[in-house]
């Protein structure tokens, strides 16, 4: 690790100690925050008693879904909009405001529509992360360098090849970060939906928790929620990384 | 071409209102109002004085969530930006802790800050701080390299040098920055409307839906939406024009 990756732990330790000494010395009393080392038996606990495996099962599923589809259609969607130039002249507009709108709002009508299971849940989750893919997927092709393109049709590659072999390369770096808005939004919008009206899920069971008033399922379940979200954002990274330095070469 | 281009979008919005106009017979009154009676709807409900308490209270929630997220982003951005070692140290934090899923620290928020009108400004404000506080080190760090030492040949203090090079030739980053924190604080205070609120256009919301009142449900999200457009296109107005001299 770099020097300065020590300070960034040094920094987050420091927090955890303070924080911790003034729980225990009932600075923060109780009933507001119980110490960082109780959160993480009580997460270690209720991960292993297995008492919420279902919730954890329905959320993990629906947030692999809402990935699933906000990439593929998000990339799709980038592709036709970079390709039909009328389709670019007509949604840009649109897209740039989008954005602002939080799809949040959307979900009471779709609950009526589909009904209270995971297809709402999904539907919004995949509107959060669906358009800053296509947007990443568009700012990528058009940063593409023109000679690229001249070569491969100096060669006479095929369409789809272009696509596989020139384009997905040449766009990469923008690809990736729009993989990781749409994992990131996928997961703000599964959990967000579960804590509004949801009858399973990490966030129904935290909000549950918070109902009754109890502090130590509920902070061991929020932490156990970063941690898969951490842990699915920087396997990411690594992943991301790892295949940009290969094409790099 | 540019008219055109309205021509197009104006096309859009008028297959949007088509769609929605084809929902409204696919699905009936039970799931959702048709354009017209909702437009009529929306309108009728700014009239009545009914409402006003309400929107009044998420205008404030959100306007001063927007000015914490805003004023600790920027300042906290551009004193990280300019101070090298700080921006080493803290970026990748940042970057990490921007990934988190807020809504599962919403919460603590509660339990910290009480139910009202503090809680929906903080989480409001934590929505929107951190993209902007990354955008601001990102606008202070891409500053041409030339302005700054031409800042130190003239032998400029720390607080000339933030004034007179970082800020104006930033600006236009900043800018871009405030307009993402913007609609994401808009987002985090209406989230905290939904949740736990006795206050406010997300509390109203949430409480047709407990009543299934169809025609409230779609005429608030409409009001919702056409702030948000409203507003983001003027912030996008000034952004372009902040960035008009770079093309």
């Amino acid at each position: 690790m770099t020097r300065y990756g020590w300070v960034r732990l040094g920094i987050v330790g420091g927090a955890g100690v303070i924080l911790e000494i003034l729980c225990r010395a009932s600075v923060i009393p109780r009933l507001i925050m119980i110490p960082p080392s109780e959160m993480l038996v009580s997460a270690w606990q209720i991960l292993f008693s297995g008492e919420i495996k279902n919730d954890l099962y329905f959320s993990l599923v629906n947030i692999a879904l809402a990935i699933a589809l906000s990439v593929a259609g998000g990339f799709l969607t980038g592709l036709a909009i970079y390709s039909v130039p009328l389709l670019r002249a007509t949604l840009e507009p649109f897209l740039t405001s989008y954005s602002s709108v939080p799809p949040i709002v959307f979900y009471p009508m779709l609950i009526v529509i589909f009904g209270l299971n995971r297809i709402p849940q999904i539907a919004i989750a995949v509107m959060f992360g669906l358009v800053p893919m296509a947007m990443n997927t568009i700012n990528g092709l058009y940063r593409i360098r023109p000679v690229f393109l001249k070569v491969g049709r100096a060669h006479r590659v095929s369409p789809l090849a272009s696509v596989f072999r020139i384009k997905l390369p040449a766009a990469a770096p923008y690809l990736f970060t729009g993989v990781t808005l749409a994992v990131s939004y996928s997961v703000i919008g599964v959990i967000s939906t579960e804590f509004i009206l949801s009858a399973s899920g990490i966030g129904h069971q935290i909000s549950f928790a918070y109902d009754n008033y109890d502090n130590r399922a509920m902070y061991g379940l929020v932490v156990l929620l970063l941690a898969v979200s951490m842990l699915l954002n920087s396997t990411l990274r690594y992943y991301s990384q790892r295949m940009l330095r290969r094409w790099a070469r | 071409m540019k008219s055109n281009r309205a021509l197009y979008t104006a096309a859009f919005f008028a297959a949007l209102l088509i769609l929605w106009q084809g929902l409204y017979f696919a699905f009936g009154p039970r799931v959702l109002t048709p354009p017209w009676t909702t437009f009529a709807n929306a309108w009728g409900m700014l009239k009545m004085p009914d409402y006003w308490p309400d929107i009044g209270e998420s205008i404030r929630a959100f306007l001063i969530a927007l000015l914490i997220a805003f004023g600790i982003g920027i300042v906290g951005g551009v004193l990280i930006g300019t101070w090298r070692t700080c921006s080493e140290v803290l970026e990748p934090l940042l970057v990490n802790v921007n990934t988190v899923p807020k809504v599962a620290l919403y919460p603590v928020i509660l339990l910290i800050f009480g139910l009202g009108m503090w809680s929906k400004v903080v989480f409001g404000a934590l929505h929107g701080v951190i993209p902007i506080m990354i955008s601001s080190i990102g606008a202070v760090r891409n500053v041409n390299p030339i302005y700054v030492q031409c800042g130190r040949t003239m032998h400029l203090t720390r607080w000339k040098m933030i004034r007179r090079i970082w800020v104006p030739a930033c600006v236009p980053e900043l800018f871009s920055g405030l307009r993402l924190g913007f609609s994401l604080t808009l987002l985090g205070t209406i989230f905290g409307e939904f949740f736990a609120s006795q206050k406010g256009v997300g509390f109203l919301l949430m409480n047709a839906i407990d009543l299934r009142n169809i025609p409230t449900i779609m005429s608030l999200i409409l009001i919702l939406i056409i702030f948000a457009v409203l507003s983001n296109s003027a912030l996008l107005a000034v952004d372009r024009r902040l960035h008009r001299h770079e093309a």
